[in-house]
């Protein structure tokens, strides 16, 4: 009897991830805030982008968590219709990904009550969700993508912007809020 | 009372919450520790903010007055 032979197992080492430094003995830890960022529409990304700007404008280092309906407004703007197959793409077909293009939770009318939004913040300089990204990231506000979420929604990373950290999952997210000082889930 | 020596001016009049903070964050990094930054503000809500910014951050709030709805806050960097 001839055996087919098995193709050689190939193992690669992977590169050791950085251990969190201990903190100096008497060294006045800096505060952090986490925030999981799950929801997706206008009127809950909207606080989301002032409370990690404020924070990081505050000194407080802040990390966002972005998972699930979180993650499409962290698709890069010139991108219409992601995903890899037609159940993916139906997907950003009704929601169209993007920072620009939020939905309300509530009153949103076809699309009317985020135009009034827009149109009142103007009026009143409140800043935009994407001016308000841009300082985040200025000021070094971590955006950490969740793993999951992407391959269920075939988004790549080159799908996201180009500010987000590297993908990480639910283990981390839960390493990251049991070492902060607060975290909130929006 | 002598002149303070402001290094570095945040024009915020305008801006909502939370740019006026945001702005001066920015602006704190270009100034050395122990230079005066002047934020001009006409956000009501920014008394308290930049009092709880101050707390915070460790920043100095030096001076704060009020004049026709122009707030104005000099800051020290630590």
């Amino acid at each position: 009897m001839t055996l087919v032979a098995e193709p050689p197992v190939r193992t690669v080492p992977l590169e050791p991830q950085p251990a969190v430094a201990a903190e100096p003995e008497g060294a006045v830890k800096t505060k952090e805030l986490v925030i999981v960022n799950w929801s997706g529409e206008l009127d809950k990304v909207w606080p989301v982008m002032i409370l990690s700007s404020t924070a990081a404008a505050s000194g407080v280092q802040c990390k966002v968590f972005v998972t699930f309906w979180g993650l499409l407004p962290f698709v890069k703007d010139q991108k219409r219709i992601v995903g890899e197959n037609w159940m993916q793409k139906m997907l950003t077909l009704m929601q169209r990904p993007g920072i620009d293009h939020l939905k309300l939770t509530k009153m949103n009318f076809l699309g009317m009550g985020p135009w009034m939004m827009g149109v009142l913040s103007k009026k009143y300089k409140v800043a935009s969700p994407r001016e308000l990204l841009d300082a985040a990231t200025a000021l070094g506000v971590e955006f950490i993508p969740c793993q999951m979420t992407m391959d269920m929604f075939g988004l790549k990373r080159e799908d996201l912007i180009d500010e987000m950290g590297e993908p990480a999952g639910a283990a981390t997210a839960i390493a990251m809020m049991t070492e902060a000082d607060a975290s909130l889930f929006i | 009372m002598a002149t303070l020596e402001i290094a570095q001016q945040v024009d915020a009049r305008g801006l909502s919450c939370p740019m006026p903070i945001v702005k001066t964050a920015q602006a704190v990094k270009t100034v050395a520790s122990g230079q005066l930054i002047e934020v001009l503000a006409t956000d009501a809500g920014s008394v308290k903010d930049f009092a709880a910014w101050s707390r915070t951050t460790g920043h100095e709030l030096v001076e704060q007055s009020v004049d026709g709805g122009v707030y104005r806050f000099v800051i020290r960097r630590k």
